[in-house]
């Protein structure tokens, strides 16, 4: 997905783990992804730098689908989709 | 011809069984050293890994032990040896030192600043992380005897056990990752 394309996405949840560092993004995406349905979207928001690599590999194992990462000033915005 | 055949699937599905024994999905680790960023390292990568799905067994042994006394508890009834390894050794995560740049404690107490500034958990914490998640703590019993500490004086913790190291080695043996920190 382009950037543009994740920008105007409307996540079903959005977890703000912008107040821990590694590895509380990662618990915080485990923990929320159990309140969504398969096919929804996630969109965690993270302000440690390792979350963006993290997510993506988190995401093989789990079987979810990761779309991409969407730059802020001070924090990234990482989507997935449940499997 | 038949029997021949039947032999060696009977071979293959003792084979399979074992194989799928000695792959589940499972985390064991040797936590060593009684150093602050050591075992920091290790609860990071603990519950990183039930984030993961795995499930988690730490085997805690040696220095590691101290850490996980609890400073508001005293057990009465020790030798004077176990007496003296108790006020050698640090009581509790709180006061486990870095185990490179301490700097008689400077070093410490700037790295615990850091850490919170960059929003770091503290190790005691990860530690109640760690129980909420369903990590496991089994800690060695031989470790226990001499350094004579008792299970009366380590913190509540939910998944505590004393054991051997043929736990450590069961688990281990069965895990797809193992570690030694």
């Amino acid at each position: 997905m382009t950037t543009e394309e994740l920008k105007n996405i409307n996540a079903n949840k959005i977890v703000d783990a912008r107040g821990t560092a590694c590895p509380g993004p990662l618990l915080a995406a485990k923990k929320a992804i159990g309140d969504i349905e398969s096919g929804e979207i996630m969109e965690i928001l993270s302000a440690d730098e390792g979350t963006k690599h993290d997510i993506p590999k988190w995401c093989e194992k789990m079987e979810h689908e990761f779309l991409g990462v969407v730059e802020e000033d001070s924090y990234s915005r990482i989507f997935l989709k449940k499997a | 011809m038949n029997e021949e055949i039947e032999k060696q699937i009977q071979e293959l599905q003792k084979k399979v069984n074992k194989l799928e024994k000695g792959t589940k999905d499972q985390l064991s680790m040797v936590v060593f050293s009684g150093e602050l960023d050591k075992i920091l390292a290790a609860m990071i990568i603990a519950t990183g890994a039930t984030a993961m799905d795995m499930k988690v067994k730490l085997f805690f042994t040696f220095w590691a032990t101290a850490s996980l006394r609890a400073p508001e508890k005293n057990v009465s009834g020790k030798n004077f040896m176990s007496k003296m390894f108790g006020i050698m050794l640090p009581k509790g995560s709180k006061k486990l030192k870095l185990s490179k740049m301490n700097m008689a404690g400077m070093g410490t107490a700037m790295m615990k600043g850091i850490m919170k500034k960059n929003k770091v958990a503290s190790l005691e914490e990860m530690f109640v992380l760690a129980g909420e998640l369903g990590v496991e703590i089994n800690i060695c019993e031989m470790s226990m005897n001499l350094m004579g500490f008792k299970k009366e004086e380590m913190i509540d913790y939910p998944h505590m056990n004393i054991c051997g190291v043929a736990t450590f080695l069961n688990d281990a043996s069965e895990s797809k990752v193992q570690l030694f920190i």
